[in-house]
């Protein structure tokens, strides 16, 4: 299936110097039950690198203020530290300007803006929504439910067992009456990258606008929002090295414009007397109430932290880890990754052993130092689809390495010693 | 706690070869129990003879610790009452989901053997989904229990 080359010692192969970048990340110094910490849940959260870390603890010790209200020197300093990040995103996202940057919580909260704001002001009875089956529940959920409020119709595309999604069914369900296409750029189950620019094309042929969940190609791999044909994008910054507590939502200032602010109160108003508010413009208007001030600071040293390697270095890099471990999982009887490997495929495994169940399996990998996921990994339509109950999934990141997968590989072969 | 003796000494020859798994024909009491987050499915069927245990049987699939400790659970129903199977249920939750040093060896016999998996916090409603479908069968309206949403197991979500 792919060229059989087993690296051993140092890492080596890539333009990324691993072995140095490892060394700002001092979650990777740690132990766990007497092993080095061999961190494969990025999909879920990566770990920070000191830059990041630090950057937060300057801003709670040297201007620990609120943003856009004061006049005094720390509330300035502070805002433009915030307003600074959006001007990175915009940047690092190549988009058409930082004002179409709306910073949220996560994901599941940008998805949240959209279907609560656009949604509900453009969908209507009759309407069609369209996804499809390989949908995080963060862009699954509120689409469905949104659907469900306003009498409209939710349209779910399948995938095919190869993880790939079924174009035919695709076209087959969009129609005159979709309104909206919410589909993920990379699945955070089978890895499979979608042709997001196609399917934006195809829903814009019909007049529906496309949402493209980036939650999982945003931290791995270039993205382009002006190439990439979407109208609105979601992302979760805690999944690109940067603090919890933000996530990012970016959207065409001319749709941003033209929508209602989701949450109102605070920070978010122009003008506001006892009859009557005007509100401030995007992205302020979504932005209500006081914000997690340094997590947004803090995503602007992640940033600059991933430019400083360059994403599409870190792309190559993960693509060649992807390519060693898929071919060592197929080496292994009894092991089903879920979706076929493609070229280029991001690296994301998701596995069922024949013999143990995946909680026992990421039971027996921690106990060996090897943090991966087990269950459903909020992707419940996707395993329901492919026919299975659960999955352990392991995802790589910059700070990973060839010596890392064998140490994963060695855990699954005691597993299997005691399972099989 | 030795995670690999624990499986091979105990969970996996219950895992590996349930005991107590063929289907009654008209069970005096039946519920089933789910952990929706790991895929744990239970169904706990009892019959009774005097008031006491006369058959029981287990049907379900899971993770090795939910179905092995289901399994253990059947072994130690038999001939007992309503009033010592509650017992049983204490202790064995006392064990388990509070991680007690004080529940009563006696009373849960073998089943002491899976003290180890207090530890395993995430894996706490493994262990339980068995017990909670015998809780529920003999105390509950017959509705199924979910144990998602049971709030005195570790915090946890299906994502």
């Amino acid at each position: 299936m792919m060229n059989s080359e087993s690296p051993a010692g140092a890492e080596v192969g890539t333009a990324l110097d691993v072995n140095r970048l490892r060394k700002d990340f001092p979650a990777l110094r740690r132990m766990v039950n007497g092993h080095p910490l061999v961190y494969f849940d990025n999909t879920a959260a990566t770990l920070k690198p000191q830059s990041v870390i630090d950057s937060i603890s300057r801003v709670y010790s040297d201007y620990p203020a609120n943003v856009h209200r004061g006049i005094h020197m720390l509330s300035e300093e502070a805002t433009n530290a915030y307003e600074e990040a959006r001007v990175k995103v915009a940047r690092f996202l190549n988009a058409r300007e930082p004002d179409e940057i709306v910073y949220t919580l996560n994901t599941t909260d940008s998805i949240n803006h959209i279907a609560g704001s656009w949604g509900e002001a453009n969908i209507g009875p009759g309407d069609e929504v369209l996804v499809t089956d390989m949908e995080h529940h963060a862009n699954f959920v509120p689409w469905q439910q949104l659907c469900m409020r306003k009498g409209a119709k939710f349209q779910v595309a399948h995938v095919l067992s190869s993880g790939q999604l079924d174009r035919e069914d695709f076209d087959s369900k969009l129609n005159e009456r979709t309104k909206l296409v919410a589909c993920a750029h990379v699945s955070n189950v089978s890895a499979v990258v979608n042709p997001i620019r196609e399917l934006a094309e195809q829903a814009h042929r019909v007049g529906a606008i496309f949402v493209a969940d980036c939650a999982q190609s945003v931290p791995h791999m270039p993205v382009d929002l002006q190439a990439l044909g979407a109208d609105f994008i979601a992302c979760s910054a805690y999944k690109f090295l940067a603090p919890f507590g933000v996530g990012i939502l970016w959207g065409r200032r001319e749709l941003l414009d033209s929508m209602p602010p989701y949450r109102t109160g605070g920070n978010m108003i122009a003008e506001v007397s006892r009859e009557h508010t005007r509100f401030n413009v995007a992205p302020h208007k979504f932005e209500a109430g006081t914000p997690s001030i340094a997590d947004v600071i803090g995503m602007g040293a992640a940033i600059d932290y991933l430019e400083q390697w360059g994403m599409q270095a870190i792309y190559e890099h993960e693509v060649e880890l992807s390519r060693y471990m898929h071919e060592r999982l197929a080496d292994m009887p009894g092991v089903r990754v879920i979706g076929d490997w493609f070229p280029g495929k991001p690296a994301i495994a998701s596995f069922h052993l024949d013999y143990a169940h995946p909680h026992d399996v990421a039971q027996f990998l921690n106990e060996e130092g090897v943090a991966v996921r087990s269950g459903l990994h909020c992707a419940e339509p996707l395993h329901c689809a492919l026919g299975l109950s659960s999955s352990t999934r392991a995802s790589l990141y910059l700070y990973n390495t060839h010596d890392e997968i064998d140490r994963m590989i060695a855990a699954i072969k005691t597993v299997e010693e005691i399972f099989a | 706690m030795d995670l690999k003796a624990l499986y091979r000494e105990v969970i996996l020859d219950h895992y590996k070869a349930p005991r107590n798994t063929t289907p009654l024909v008209q069970p005096d009491r039946q519920a089933d129990c789910r952990n929706p987050s790991c895929g744990d499915k239970i169904k706990l069927q009892l019959k009774f003879d005097n008031d006491r245990v006369s058959e029981v049987a287990m049907l379900g699939n899971g993770c090795a610790i939910s179905q092995a400790s289901a399994s253990m659970m059947t072994e130690a129903l038999k001939g007992k009452t309503f009033a010592e199977i509650d017992r049983v249920v204490e202790e064995f939750r006392a064990m388990i989901v509070n991680g007690s040093t004080e529940f009563d060896r006696q009373v849960l016999g073998d089943l002491v053997i899976l003290e180890g998996v207090a530890k395993l916090h995430a894996r706490v409603k493994c262990a339980m989904c068995g017990w909670s479908a015998l809780d529920a069968a003999l105390h509950g309206d017959g509705s199924d229990v979910n144990l998602d949403e049971d709030r005195e197991m570790p915090a946890s979500s299906r994502g």
